[in-house]
């Protein structure tokens, strides 16, 4: 069939929470009450990353970008766009007539990227192979099959210089042929799908808008290692993602790209999905192949590695979602290609949540060794209502912050490692002028002790008593001792802890210590809380000089401690104040200050 | 055997390839302290105590848990090591409560050794508690979850060496704690009550139901004549709470430790043991020869094992042997042929056990078939733990006991009878005797060597007057599954069974390494264990069951013959399938 025109829904979980599916319905019911079906197809594809602007709705050849889309704009964009061939200008992200501006690959936020694991995100439907193999999906396998030995793909890897995109950065080369070596009668691939870290979604976007990526990608493992089944283990939280790998592996057999004797080499390989009941510390590999096989999600002891030692004590590889994207592209484009983008140790792409206090929170692709500058201002188009950029705090629970000071590092495995921090799975947290770090290192701290399996004791009980600690320091209530304490049990939770999660858990404190040791003194010593963000802290009093007696914030005090005669200036007690930041935010006078 | 050179502080050692780096420090001299780790379990790896450097890594390995490997260079102390596992001590101690003067593990707890070694002083950090009431539940286990330091063995060992599912973690994080499955309390869990999680736990979280009291209110009861019989296992074990070494026989101490305590009549588990054997034995043959029941025999001597067989394998119930525990067949005969022999009033005995097993205190209330004097047969029992805690606290230096011979009419034993105590025991007292029932001959040489040793399962044929019997024997309840499916395997095909007689004990290496055994208890223990039972049968005047005078006195005077309707009315019992969980 020949449409003139293309509309693509994104159908990102971002988008799908805002009504996006009623807008694919919206367009569907539309186009049939305007008789335009046959003119338009209208599809809905993974996430376009931009999720600051979502529900976004795509309409080609015309390239136009329309965004914050909600389910009664359907119609306008069917009669008016579709029949009458004008463009709905108030939905438009760029509402400038050049044609140049209004294209999506030239929108500020796309134009530093460079797409590789999200390539098709945003293009295809996720829902039809032929979209995939259309992008040359499936050709990478096909030439494995047909061409290339397993040492050979090996060798390629090692030239692309792939390394894993789950945290450690493990060259990936060197994982698959640790694997292919251990002689076994039995081997599995298994990917990585158990996504945790607060404000990351990378892998989830990647699953929903291309599955077949993976699928490929593991196939192709596990005709390199020696394996003919493979395990997606992904977090039940993630529904629309596990909805749409079903659908790619009911396809990719349909195709005899999954099951036996694929594309008639004699290589069998199928997958299974296995879901995790959603603890963080099933990301953790031997956590999740113990949760795998149907056990407590605990890890084990490292060595022995899962290239030995793996799913139901067999050789495995495991690598995540975003390591597997790269895969096919490495191998039909050929690592050398791969190895020229990105810098001298760290090869390719990186995909970033940003988040926090940005004005383009999304999904970003760029190439290793951008600078931090480039993804915060560049494509995430600065700091939320002009404020100061303050910090990023990059790996998640497990990485650290960068400051101000280093806002022009280039992003690669060795910088942030320089830096206290890692590159994690690819979160990025920004924070402004209003962030307390000792806030942000108890918060990371919090989402650690809650996640922590319980297995050894230094996490347990370590991370629990230094999360106490700096409650107490956020409350006032803290000792220059227990700055001391702190730095004694991060020593021993570091290297003592069984696991990446208890290892890594302080370092977001003591991240914060290097670089913001200031707060931390100034909340135990002057019992003061720089940012006004911790409660307990925070005193909010009354500018005589400025306040005119209205009364408004006595009114609205939920504990009615603001008193004081009318047209005169009002006093706040301090011993009943709760410190809810109400007067301070309902007076139009200024007159309530917040120290 | 392969070996591997390896450096441990700059000392160059050759050492097993495959060893962890833990073993091999051990041998050459470096104690790396531990404390989840136990020889019996495979690494769990939970507390981080052992901690080691390897040369040019920076990360730390748990040398419980990594393996050597050529060139390795290990480094088991420095400063930093020393002042990280002080840290995660600490950090253990903080959660766990002050109170060592009052804990049953006073003196013996791993974690009070510890803190001891590291000198702590002072615990750094805010003290946190778990709030967790206790579980009483059970007849046998108490479980204080407040005391638990998370190290694992408990729910290792009833999972992996037991394969019971009874214990498992419940919660994460700062909230783990260790509960029974389901997070129901014991009793209604499918427990077995063979107690290795208490004689595992490193600390007071897990321990045996104390009936010392129970003891001492008897003794001290006006008119109350009490009768204590002792397990085989207890003789070769008990003096390890006095220094003395595992595997030493005492049987003449305990004997005279429990006539200082007031006790009116000491007994021998063993002789019961020989009068097990005469009624299995018969029943053995007459199964055998006359088609008179299940093939396989299945022995029934271990109360673990039968609650076991009972929620797990109740299919297996007909070939279970209806002859009771040689402990219930003790308290039977003391309440009905001692009682008539002595002319004392059964209402006025109190019978009282003492065993290797925590098992043995569900056992007697375990059916009705264990008042079959009219009476509780066994009052109570008392682990070797408790009756060597009860001997220290009344003043009784036992090292510096007589050796005391045991009462009559029902303390007599053969060599038989003591080798109840070790896997493969049973079987081979059972041969010994069924040897004779079918052939009227003793055999030339009584030791049956396919029987003996530590393999889990072991199998073996005995050549009985030119017919093969095959027997089998399995020790730690994780062995038994296999040797079951076998079985049921065979049934299902209509195939002729595989064994002819099938011994089980619930604990690896049987009762000398019971539930509860003083603490400690590894496979080198457990070795020397069963050298002193081993020992004890050698020096034995009589090898056999059947030749036990006393024994032979027993059916001549009051039972009749073996298998007769007062023996079964005495001394055999009937079993039922039970559900996993009670609710």
């Amino acid at each position: 069939m020949n449409f003139k025109q293309y509309i693509l829904v994104c159908g990102g979980t971002g988008c799908e929470s805002s009504k996006s599916d009623e807008i694919y319905r919206n367009l569907l019911s539309a186009a049939e009450s305007k008789d335009v079906k046959s003119d338009v197809q209208i599809l809905k594809t993974g996430c376009f990353g931009l999720c600051e602007k979502g529900p976004i709705v795509k309409v080609l050849p015309d390239e136009s970008f329309y965004v914050h889309v909600k389910p009664e704009d359907a119609t306008e964009i069917i009669e008016e766009h579709v029949i009458k061939g004008r463009e709905v200008k108030r939905l438009l992200y760029d509402t400038s007539d050049s044609k140049a501006n209004k294209a999506m690959e030239n929108l500020d936020f796309y134009q530093k990227q460079f797409r590789i694991v999200l390539r098709n995100c945003g293009v295809i439907n996720p829902e039809d192979i032929d979209e995939y193999i259309a992008r040359d999906g499936y050709a990478a396998l096909s030439k494995v099959l047909s061409e290339m030995t397993p040492d050979d793909v090996i060798a390629e890897l090692k030239i692309s210089g792939l390394r894993g995109r789950g945290g450690a950065g493990f060259p990936t080369w060197l994982k698959w042929n640790l694997t292919k070596e251990v002689e076994s009668d039995q081997k599995y691939v298994v990917c990585n799908a158990d996504e945790g870290d607060p404000g990351a979604y990378m892998d989830r976007s990647t699953l929903e808008g291309d599955p077949h990526s993976l699928i490929e990608a593991m196939a192709i493992a596990a005709y390199t290692i020696g394996a003919d089944y493979g395990y997606i283990y992904i977090r039940a939280e993630y529904p629309l993602a596990i909805n749409r790998l079903k659908i790619a592996m009911e396809q990719a057999r349909g195709y005899g790209l999954l099951g036996k004797d694929i594309l008639g080499s004699g290589f069998n390989f199928d997958l299974e999905i296995r879901l995790g009941a959603g603890a963080f510390v099933c990301g953790e590999e031997t956590a999740l192949i113990a949760s795998l096989e149907g056990e407590r999600g605990m890890p084990r002891p490292r060595p022995p590695f899962p290239s030995v030692k793996g799913v139901f004590g067999k050789p495995t590889v495991i690598n995540n979602v975003e390591t597997w994207a790269n895969v096919p592209v490495i191998l039909h484009k050929g690592g050398k290609w791969f190895a020229s983008i990105g810098t001298e140790d760290s090869k390719g792409t990186k995909v970033f949540a940003l988040t926090g206090k940005i004005n383009n929170s999304g999904l970003v692709e760029v190439p290793m060794g951008t600078t931090l500058r480039e993804i915060v201002y560049d494509i995430g188009g600065g700091i939320k209502d002009g404020k100061k950029f303050k910090a990023v705090q990059t790996g998640g629970p497990s990485g650290g912050v960068i400051t101000a000071d280093y806002i022009d590092t280039p992003i690669d495995y060795a910088s942030l490692q320089k830096l206290g921090s890692i590159m994690g799975s690819g979160g990025m947290i920004i924070m402004d002028e209003d962030d307390c770090m000792v806030d942000v290192a108890k918060f990371y701290l919090d989402f650690t002790v809650d996640e922590s399996c319980g297995k050894c004791a230094p996490c347990r009980v370590g991370g629990k008593t230094m999360l106490h600690l700096l409650e107490g320091i956020t409350k006032g209530k803290g000792t220059m001792d227990d700055i001391e304490k702190m730095k004694k049990i991060a020593l021993g939770m570091s290297k003592a802890s069984l696991c990446g999660l208890g290892q890594t858990a302080p370092n977001p404190v003591l991240s914060t210590l290097r670089y913001f040791e200031d707060e931390y003194l100034a909340h135990i010593q002057e019992k003061r809380c720089p940012a006004g963000k911790c409660k307990d802290l925070t005193v909010y009093e009354i500018i005589s000089d400025k306040c005119i007696g209205c009364g408004l914030c006595a009114r609205r005090c939920p504990v009615s401690c603001i008193s004081g005669e009318k047209r005169q200036p009002h006093v706040i007690d301090q011993e009943k104040c709760i410190k809810c930041g109400e007067c301070y935010s309902v007076c139009k006078f200024e007159a309530v200050s917040k120290k | 055997m392969s070996t591997v050179n390896i450096k441990i502080n700059g000392i160059p050692a050759e050492v097993e390839a495959g060893s962890t780096i833990l073993t091999a420090a051990r041998k050459a001299g470096f104690k790396i302290p531990t404390l989840c780790y136990h020889p019996d379990l495979p690494a769990w790896a939970s507390c981080g105590i052992c901690v080691v450097k390897i040369e040019g890594s920076p990360k730390m390995l748990r040398a419980c848990a990594a393996t050597v490997s050529e060139g390795m260079s290990v480094i088991t102390q420095d400063p930093e090591i020393h002042e990280i596992r002080k840290t995660v001590l600490e950090l253990i101690l903080s959660t766990h409560p002050n109170d060592c003067l009052q804990c049953l593990r006073n003196g013996q707890c791993e974690l009070q050794t510890m803190a001891a070694d590291f000198g702590i002083r002072e615990v750094p950090f805010e003290a946190r508690v778990q709030e967790i009431p206790r579980d009483e539940s059970s007849c046998s286990i108490v479980f204080n979850p407040q005391k638990c330091i998370k190290c694992g063995r408990c729910v290792n060992v009833c999972q992996q060496l037991q394969d019971v599912w009874a214990l498992e973690f419940i919660g994460r994080g700062d909230g783990t704690r260790m509960a029974g499955a389901g997070d129901v309390v014991l009793n209604e869990t499918p427990c077995i009550k063979c107690g290795q999680c208490s004689a595992h736990c490193p600390v007071g979280a897990i321990y045996e139901v104390d009936e010392t009291h129970k003891l001492l209110e008897a003794i001290h009861t006006p008119d109350l004549h009490v009768a204590v019989q002792i397990a085989p296992a207890v003789r070769v074990a008990i003096g390890e709470a006095f220094g003395m070494e595992p595997g030493e026989i005492t049987t003449g101490k305990i004997y005279a430790a429990l006539r200082r305590l007031g006790v009116d009549a000491v007994f021998d588990t063993n002789f019961a043991a020989d009068l097990t054997i005469m009624e299995e034995g018969t029943e053995f043959v007459s199964r055998l020869t006359k088609g008179t029941g299940a093939i396989p025999l299945i022995t029934s001597c271990c109360p673990a094992w039968t609650d076991y067989m009972e929620k797990y394998f109740p299919d297996m119930i007909p070939h279970f042997s209806t002859a009771k525990s040689p402990m219930m067949m003790q308290g039977a005969v003391t309440k009905t042929y001692y009682a008539q022999k002595a002319n004392i009033d059964p209402a006025k005995i109190c019978s009282v056990a003492i065993m290797p097993c925590t098992a043995k205190k569900y056992e007697t209330r375990r059916s009705d078939n264990m008042q079959s004097s009219g009476y509780n047969d066994v009052d109570f029992v008392l682990t070797t733990r408790e009756l060597a805690r009860l001997i220290k606290a009344q003043g009784i230096e036992f090292t510096k006991l007589p050796d005391e011979k045991a009462d009559s009419p029902i303390g007599m034993y053969s060599g038989a009878g003591t080798i109840f105590g070790n896997t493969g025991g049973v079987m081979e007292a059972a041969i010994r005797t069924a040897y004779n029932l079918i052939t009227g001959k003793n055999l030339e040489k009584v030791e049956v060597d396919a029987v003996r040793g530590m393999e889990g399962v072991k199998r073996g044929a005995i050549n009985v007057d030119g017919t093969e019997v095959r027997v089998a024997v399995a020790h730690g309840m994780a062995n038994v599954r296999d040797l079951m499916k076998e079985v049921q395997q065979a049934r299902e095909e209509g195939k002729e069974p595989p064994y002819h007689f099938i011994e089980v004990m619930a604990c690896r290496g049987g009762c000398i390494a019971g539930g509860g055994q003083p603490y400690f208890t590894t496979d080198e223990v457990r070795r020397k264990r069963v050298e002193g039972i081993y020992k004890d049968d050698e020096a034995s005047t009589v090898r056999c069951s059947h030749e036990n005078p006393e024994i032979i006195e027993i059916y001549k005077d009051f039972l009749g013959s073996p298998n007769s309707h007062t023996a079964h009315q005495y001394l055999h019992t009937e079993y039922v399938p039970r559900p996993l969980y009670r609710k």
